[in-house]
This record gives C-alpha cells, sequence and structure tokens, in this order.
C-alpha cells in the first residue's frame, strides 16, 4: 500500500489526525520521515503535513524568544537576533539539510543527531505542543524524556529565554568530519554570572544516552560558584555521570564517557 | 489508491506528473519526469548526490515529498546548460579535473551553483562549507574546491 | 600540485613521449559534468519491479523452515525466488579461474552463515510492496554458534563456518592451509640480532561506501537474451559468474556497464546479477536489483579485517636481520576474493627491505562476518601499515632517524628479494629522500647520497641457506573443476594429474580455459 499523504491548513486538523492513526507521522522537514520511508520502514502508513503559517512564526524582539517548528535551520542563521543559536544551527548537516531540517523536527531526531534540541535543553527550552485535546506546554526535559510518546503529538513551536549575555552560551559539537558529521558527543552550556557566581546553571549532554540529557551532578559543580578553574575542573569530572552513551559507528560509548569531561573543560575554559 | 497529481516548473519548463503518496522527489524526476541527472546515494541526507535546487534553495531530493513541489520550480543539473554552452561551473569542472566517477557531480555542481547565485566571490572556506554535503568518495574534494572557485574568478573558459 | 621529478632516473627514460607525462582530458568528463553519463540506474524501463532481499538476523543458524505463503499473497508481489530456483546455486568467484571451491550461495539453503546474507528474493510492482512481502516472509531460525575472531576459528573446537572449508581456513593447492613464504633461517637471524620486536596489528573491516550503491537491472531482450545493465566493475568477469549461476551460455547477456559510480574493489563481487536476471527470466519483466544505503555498509563486502603479527630482528646499527610474519585474513563467510589476497600479501614480504632471513605465514580464515573482497591494494596495504609501523618502532628502539632507517634498509638493484627475485628498478631510497626535502625533514649526508642503483648486489643478493619445514603430503588433486568447466576445450597445458584415491569419485576433470593464462599467483601449479 503506498504512504497516504495528509495535507491540512490548519495545526488543530493535522493535530487531529495525527493523534487518531497510530500509522501517522508528522513530516516537517523530511529528513527523518522520507529518509525511515526511504528505507522501507513499514510502521509508517500516512503522514500529516500542515500548511499552517503559525508553525513559520519567529518571535525574537522580546528576551523570550519563540520559534515556529517548522522553521528551519538555515532561517536561523538567517536571523540577527537569533545570534546565540547560530553555532548549534550551523553544526547540523551541509547546506542542503539546513534548507530542510526544521526546529520541531530536531526534537525527535535520534542520536546521533539532535544537535539542536541540545542547545534548547541548556536553554531550558518549553515545547509547545497540539495534541489531541488542544495545546499546552512541556518542558524540554519532560518532552525529550517522554520522547517515545510524544509521536502523536504535534509541536507547535519551542520559547526560551535569550542568554543576558552572549559569553553566557557555550556550544560544542564534537565530529569526525568537518565542517558536517554525525554527533561523537554534542555539548551545550548556559552558565548566566551574577555577581561574579553562576547561577542556573544548565549543561546539556547530545549522543550521552538514549536521548538528550542535562549533565546535573556537573551543574551542581558550578552552581554559586565563580566560573574558574578548580569549578571547571569540578564540572568536567562529573560531566560522565548520570550518562548512559552507547556505541555506534562513530564512537564507543567507553570512548564517550572518556571524552566527555575533557571537552566540558574546553568548553568553558573557551579553549579551541 | 488514487494518485495524487502534481504540477511544477522542472527547469524551466510546466511538468505534471501522478504520483504514489509517499513518493520522493528524486523518484519523481527520474521515473516519472525521465530527468536522470540527480542521482541516488543514500536516501538519507548523507551523500548530496540527489541535490536539487527548489525555486533556488539547496534540496536534497530524496527527503522531498514530491507533492510540497507543487506550483515550485525545480532546477536540476539538466537545466543550467544555456543552450550548447556549458556553464562556467560545469566548464571550471571539466576543466580542473573535478570529476572522477561523476556520481556525486550533479549534485555538487548544484550545490556550487547554489553558493556562487547568492555569493558569487566566495572565499574558500564557504566554497567548503557550501560543498560540505556533498560526498565524493573518489576523494577529490582540492579539484572541485578549485574549479568553484575558479568559476567564481571567471578563470573558466565560459 | 602534480610535480614530475625528472631529473631522477633520468637516464633510463625517454621523456620524448606523447602523451605520458601531459595533461589530456578523460573521455567521459563531458558527460559528467553535464549528467548524461548513463549508470545502471539510468534506464527507466516499462513495467519494471523491483527485487529485494530477505536478510538473515543471525550470524550464524540453521534454516528450520522457510515460509513464504503469506508473502507469496502480499499486494504487487510477481515472484518469490527462492534457493531451490536457483539452477546453480552455489559459486565461488575465482571459480572462473580455477580457483577455490564452489562455497557460497545466492541464496541460502541449509544455513546461513553471517548476519545480512540472502534468504529469499522478493520481486514485487515498487519497492514499497516489496518491502511488505518481505515482512511476511517467516523464517525459523535454529542458533548456531558464531566466530568473529581468526584465531578462535582456528582454534580446534570452533564453529565450523563454511562446511567447504571444515578447518576454517581456505585451501591453497589442495593441501596448504596458508601461504608460506621461507627465506634463509629466521630463528638464527632473531637469536643472533642485538634487538628483537613483536608487535601485533589489528585492522577492522574498511567499506568502500561508493556513492552510487551496488545494483543492476536486467531487462528481457526482443532475441530470447537479457540486457543487463550493472555497476559491476568487472563485466565479463560478471556475465561469466551469473551464466555459470543460472546455467546459461554466457551469450545469453548482454551486459551493459564501465560507467561506474565508485567501486574501489567493492563492485566485483557480482552480488545482485544473478538475483536480477534471475527475477527477469521468471516473471519476463524488466527487474531492478539495487541496495539501499544500510544494506551497502552492513552487506556489501568490506575490506577484509586482517590480523597481523611482526617480530623483528634488529642490529644496533640499525640493520634489519630477520623478519617473521604471521598474517590473518579475515574472508568473513564466503571466499570471495580474501584466498587471493592472502596470496598477495604473502608476496609483498618482507615489504620493499632487503633482510636475509625472512619468515611468513599468510592464512585467510572464514568466521561469521560479512564476506570481504578486493579494495585498493588489498592483500598489501593492511600489511604495509603493519610493516611502516614496526619500522618506526625499530627506529626507535636503535635510536636511529626513522627516515635513514629506511633508507639504509631499503632495497636496492641488484639485491635478492626473498622470492629469490632479483630487485631490479628499485625507487625506494629515492621515494624517502624526496619525500624528506618535501617535509623539510633533515637526512645525514651519506643518507642524502644514497642510491637505489649504488650498494645493491654481492652478499646481498645470496640466498641464505634456508631449512625446509615438514611439508604436508604432496598434492595430488588438481584444482577444482567445476562442471561448469564442462565444454573442453583444447589447451597448451598438460591435463592436471587426477584426483587423489581418498577423494569421492567425480567426473573426470575437465580443462578449462583461462587456466593457462594466469600465473602461479592465481595458484595454477608449477612445480
Amino acid at each position: 500500500m503506498p504512504v497516504t499523504v495528509k495535507t491540512f491548513s490548519n495545526v488543530g486538523e493535522a493535530a487531529a489526525a495525527l493523534s487518531s492513526d497510530r500509522g501517522a507521522r508528522y513530516f516537517g522537514g523530511g529528513t527523518l520521515v522520507m529518509r525511515a520511508l526511504n528505507e522501507g520502514d513499514l510502521s509508517i502508513s500516512s503522514i500529516v503535513r500542515a500548511q499552517d503559517q503559525a508553525l513559520l512564526r519567529i518571535d525574537a524582539s522580546g528576551p523570550r524568544v519563540t520559534i515556529g517548528a517548522g522553521v528551519t535551520f538555515a532561517r536561523i542563521l538567517a536571523e540577527r537576533d537569533f545570534a546565540f543559536l547560530h553555532a548549534p544551527a550551523r553544526s547540523i548537516g551541509g547546506p542542503a539539510v539546513r534548507n530542510m531540517g526544521t526546529v520541531g523536527g530536531n526534537l525527535f531526531a535520534p542520536n546521533p543527531y539532535g544537535d539542536f534540541a541540545v542547545a534548547l535543553l541548556a536553554l531550558d527550552a518549553v515545547v509547545s505542543v497540539q495534541g489531541g485535546f488542544g495545546a499546552r506546554d512541556i518542558p524540554i526535559e519532560e518532552f525529550l524524556q517522554s520522547r517515545e510518546r510524544q509521536a502523536g503529538a504535534l509541536v507547535l513551536s519551542v520559547s526560551c529565554q535569550k542568554p543576558l549575555a552572549a559569553e553566557a552560551f557555550h556550544y560544542r559539537k564534537v565530529a569526525r568530519i568537518k565542517p558536517k558529521g554525525g554527533s561523537v558527543i554534542t555539548l551545550a552550556a548556559h552558565l548566566p554570572v551574577s555577581s561574579g557566581r553562576v547561577l542556573g546553571a544548565r549543561i546539556a549532554l547530545g549522543s550521552m544516552a538514549q536521548t538528550q540529557v542535562r549533565a546535573k551532578a556537573a551543574e551542581r559543580a558550578l552552581e554559586g560558584r565563580p566560573l574558574d578553574a578548580s569549578s571547571i575542573t569540578a564540572a568536567a569530572s562529573a560531566a560522565v555521570e548520570g550518562t548512559s552513551p552507547a556505541d555506534n559507528a562513530l564512537a564507543s560509548g567507553w570512548y564517550r564517557r572518556e571524552i566527555v569531561g575533557v571537552h566540558l573543560r574546553r568548553l568553558l575554559s573557551g579553549q579551541k | 489508491m488514487a494518485k495524487t497529481a502534481l504540477q511544477f516548473r522542472h527547469n524551466g519548463r510546466d511538468v505534471a506528473i501522478f504520483v504514489d503518496g509517499g513518493t520522493n522527489l528524486l523518484v519523481a524526476l527520474r521515473e516519472l519526469i525521465g530527468d536522470m541527472t540527480p542521482k541516488f546515494g543514500c536516501g538519507q541526507g548523507g551523500c548530496g548526490a540527489c541535490s536539487v535546487l527548489i525555486d533556488g534553495e539547496l534540496h536534497l531530493s530524496c527527503l522531498t515529498l514530491a507533492e510540497s513541489v507543487a506550483g515550485r520550480s525545480v532546477q536540476t543539473l539538466d537545466g543550467i546548460k544555456d543552450g550548447p554552452n556549458l556553464h562556467p561551473l560545469q566548464r571550471a569542472f571539466a576543466d580542473n579535473f573535478a570529476a572522477q566517477c561523476g556520481y556525486c557531480t550533479p549534485g555538487m555542481l548544484m550545490a556550487a551553483k547554489a553558493l556562487l547565485d547568492r555569493n558569487p566571490q566566495p572565499s574558500r572556506e564557504e566554497v567548503v562549507e557550501a560543498i560540505s554535503g556533498n560526498i565524493c568518495r573518489c576523494t577529490g574534494y582540492e579539484p572541485i574546491i578549485n574549479a568553484v572557485l575558479a568559476a567564481a574568478s571567471g578563470r573558466a573558459r565560459a | 600540485m602534480l610535480e614530475l621529478r625528472k631529473d631522477i632516473f633520468a637516464d633510463e627514460r625517454d621523456d620524448n613521449l606523447k602523451e605520458i607525462g601531459k595533461g589530456t582530458q578523460r573521455q567521459d568528463m563531458l558527460g559528467h559534468v553535464t549528467g548524461t553519463s548513463t549508470y545502471f540506474d539510468d534506464h527507466k524501463l516499462q513495467g519494471m519491479l523491483h527485487l529485494k532481499v530477505v536478510r538473515s538476523t543471525h550470524s550464524h543458524a540453521r534454516l528450520r523452515r522457510i515460509d513464504t505463503t503469506e508473502a507469496e499473497r502480499s499486494a504487487g508481489v510477481r515472484r518469490i525466488i527462492r534457493a531451490a530456483d536457483i539452477p546453480r546455486n552455489l559459486n565461488t568467484l575465482l571459480s572462473l579461474i580455477n580457483f577455490g571451491k564452489d562455497d557460497e550461495p545466492s541464496l541460502a539453503v541449509d544455513k546461513v552463515r553471517y548476519k545480512g546474507e540472502p534468504i529469499v528474493a522478493v520481486v514485487a510492482d515498487s519497492p514499497r510492496e516489496a518491502y511488505e512481502a518481505m515482512e511476511k516472509v517467516r523464517v525459523d531460525y535454529e542458533p548456531l554458534p558464531a566466530v568473529f575472531d581468526v584465531e578462535e576459528a582456528l582454534k580446534s573446537g570452533a564453529p565450523v563456518v563454511n562446511e567447504t572449508y571444515p578447518k576454517n581456513t581456505f585451501t591453497y593447492y589442495d593441501v596448504y592451509d596458508h601461504q608460506k613464504l621461507r627465506f634463509g633461517d629466521v630463528e638464527r637471524g632473531l637469536a643472533g640480532a642485538d634487538h628483537v620486536l613483536e608487535q601485533r596489528y589489528q585492522m577492522s573491516p574498511i567499506e568502500h561506501a561508493p556513492t552510487e550503491t551496488n545494483g543492476s537491472i536486467a531487462a528481457p531482450d526482443t532475441n530470447g537474451r537479457y540486457v543487463v545493465y550493472t555497476s559491476t566493475q568487472a563485466l565479463f568477469f560478471s556475465v561469466d559468474t551469473c551464466a555459470k549461476i543460472l546455467d546459461v551460455p554466457s551469450n545469453t547477456f548482454h551486459f551493459i556497464g564501465g560507467t561506474v559510480g565508485g567501486g574501489f574493489g567493492g563492485k566485483v563481487d557480482t552480488i545482485t546479477e544473478p538475483l536480477c536476471i534471475l527475477g527477469a527470466m521468471l516473471t519476463g519483466r524488466p527487474v531492478r536489483y539495487v541496495l539501499g544505503r544500510e544494506e551497502e555498509m552492513q552487506y556489501g563486502p568490506p575490506r577484509g579485517a586482517e590480523r597481523i603479527y611482526i617480530k623483528d630482528g634488529v642490529m644496533r646499527d640499525g640493520r634489519i636481520v630477520a623478519r617473521k610474519v604471521r598474517a590473518y585474513f579475515d574472508s568473513g563467510a564466503y571466499t570471495r576474493l580474501s584466498s587471493y589476497a592472502a596470496v598477495k600479501c604473502a608476496a609483498h614480504l618482507p615489504g620493499p627491505y632487503t633482510i636475509p632471513n625472512v619468515y611468513g605465514d599468510v592464512y585467510c580464515v572464514f568466521t561469521n562476518r560479512t564476506p570481504a573482497t578486493a579494495m585498493r591494494g588489498f592483500g598489501v596495504t593492511a600489511m604495509d601499515f603493519a610493516i611502516e609501523c614496526q619500522m618506526d618502532k625499530l627506529a626507535h628502539l636503535v635510536g636511529m632517524d626513522p627516515m635513514e632507517f629506511r633508507i639504509l634498509n631499503a632495497y636496492r638493484d641488484g639485491d635478492m628479494k626473498a622470492h629469490r627475485r632479483e630487485a631490479k628498478n628499485t625507487a625506494l631510497i629515492e621515494c624517502v629522500q624526496v619525500a624528506a626535502e618535501k617535509a623539510k625533514w633533515p637526512l645525514r649526508e651519506e643518507f642524502r647520497r644514497a642510491s637505489s642503483r649504488q650498494g645493491g648486489g654481492g652478499e646481498r643478493a645470496a640466498v641464505s641457506p634456508t631449512p625446509r619445514d615438514a611439508r604436508p603430503q604432496p598434492a595430488m588433486a588438481s584444482q577444482q573443476r567445476t562442471s561448469y568447466d564442462r565444454a573442453p576445450v583444447a589447451t597448451r597445458e598438460p591435463q592436471p594429474p587426477p584426483p587423489p584415491p581418498s577423494s569421492p569419485p567425480r567426473a573426470p576433470a575437465a580443462p578449462s580455459h583461462g587456466a593457462t593464462r594466469f600465473s602461479s599467483v592465481f595458484g595454477t601449479r608449477r612445480r
């Protein structure tokens, strides 16, 4: 049976179609769903599209930014107000993938992908989801942890606070191929500093567990302390805590555990 | 299962086809329109061999739902020549030995065209970035980069 | 940028040539830059069907039962191809040149020997319908113990991977389980050395990852023949392989190929063509069988993994006096071309160096891994990696500069190589000198002045006394003759001797075409 394509003009109808059919998958930029179809994934019997301008909305004017789920990485890179997100956006794919892949889709991208979601996790983003019973906001951490169960929901947008200072946000993707390649590990850290002390530290890791995770032990090592050699060392040695990286073609789980602290140290101390 | 009617511009010409649900643009171009210039390399977004321009923007046709190009303009390598004359990029690729097996060449040329269309005088780093989604397994990146730079500088025979 | 160093060996060369040394445009360049070069998949044929294969989910298992009833009724299915549908469902690639025994089925019969081995082929109207039918094929496996390590596979009691080779080693000249090189007395050399260094090197399999995946399209022609568009790197080889497997004369096929989207050795195995043609024969329709990217990466044949042990004896002054090598080629579950790789490997020892005592044992071993095949210098590449790592370590051990250490040990014109052939036209010294110059690596005067044409021969041309190994019983059997060689043709080579009395009776061996054309490197016996 060919796949059924259902195209809707508004997100509500699309969300209803999505939640009523277990074989339905939302089709965003195509880099995940079309790939699955090309490899013969029979669990997808229909694809749902929404041609709703709401999904392309960008609100970058205030301190809190909102990005429609259908916004591509190329569009992020074209927005000066999103400068803090340029590094993660640029680290994804080549130009064609960035022209296609969307912010919403990245929330569902499995390892070794999903780098943008690592940045969003460090920024404490909120995911706005349209379910069968209306829209609701889910903290990104909770969303990622329950990702398997979110397949029937339609992501509308993500929002987060802009970092108060550009230097408070750090991002690094470790890949074997430059400038493009899957993630060996991906790190993002948001470390707002107030009166010389880190307050509200957030450190997120990609490819270090089944989904993107926070390095909470490393966050605790920095919380309330100045960002200096000793706190960075403490954070680096705690980075591996609570992670469960798997082996894949890019690296072994062992290797990931070995390097995560090294890269966190370099990231926080501004080394290349 | 009914097929879906689809109209779009293909290399400056209006075309109409009927597609099965879930058909990707690469299959539509190759099997329904007969334009064999975009190639299948991976079906995953990893190789760039199927790269085409959609409304001037670089896309991977193997990951593009055919229906999504309704009413839009698709350009492939088959559409970049000027009559019998090679496009400067094609000439530069030939002059600089920028093709070996030739399989990545159509996608590589489209990625290079996407770059030069918006940035006619790119730096070497910008060229590298522009073709970073295109894999050449005969490992001829250096001649490819040189060819794109040559085309940009007008050094290629037009 | 390309730089031709014409100053070196200038007197040995006539530079007044029309083509060599001058740039020439490729004849296929215009096709490449216009996208009009025609690859196998660039054919749109009326009514084309799509073939996909159900692959083993186990590395080693007995096949208890294969049920295709439901798959046959699946929408869009034109034909299910099972092992019994294949006229001659056992082959080895080099049987065409009488090297090795038929050991690999096109579709698994009683057993699967690697994860991903084809079991059943589905021919359907669309790829999606083929996938749907594949999911309905029921395969009942009885998992067997598997072996993934070359040395484990050689231990007694190891699982037998491939019953054609019950010791898990390829059989050379009907008796030998490895390739052997003996030159001088390596044990004496090691005993007399100032330092002995033994190291182990382990390679991983390497996927060629051609941008164009393996595939073919076969279509019935109007004259009872079949047109086959293929990605093969070895067109005539593939024609004959298909003729053998499908048991028809090779002129049944019109193979069209030559424009290959990257091969690197990974497209000689003829893995898609036989089933693709059979699909066209059984349905009367054009059939396309192309590997997806996951299939290509996981089940396309890689460069085989190799494990290499090198034990060298070196003198304080830097001279290597003994090199003892033990190497294992991981052939995977079937032979493909690793048997030949091991021959090349043995022929390459001890690298481009003059060493008076050399000893090599090279094994081609079967494991439950994806069958390995040719890739860019296979048989030599990994051994060279190991040897050159070893050279750096030896130089460090004796406190010498690694470049100078190589120049000191490099073979020179007139030296005796371990294969008892005189070294001629050697150029390693000059290569090292130019590399050092380019890298701005300082060489001492005597090494800058060294020349491949000086200092060779003399004592270095001697074959040192070589102790003989205990030999297995002299081989009596000839190379395997498959019944594919059923049409005897005149040959200049003497009839092979009759098979040994111990072997089961078989039809009188018929000489094959081709056998006489190949040298001892392929195993045509020369005694």
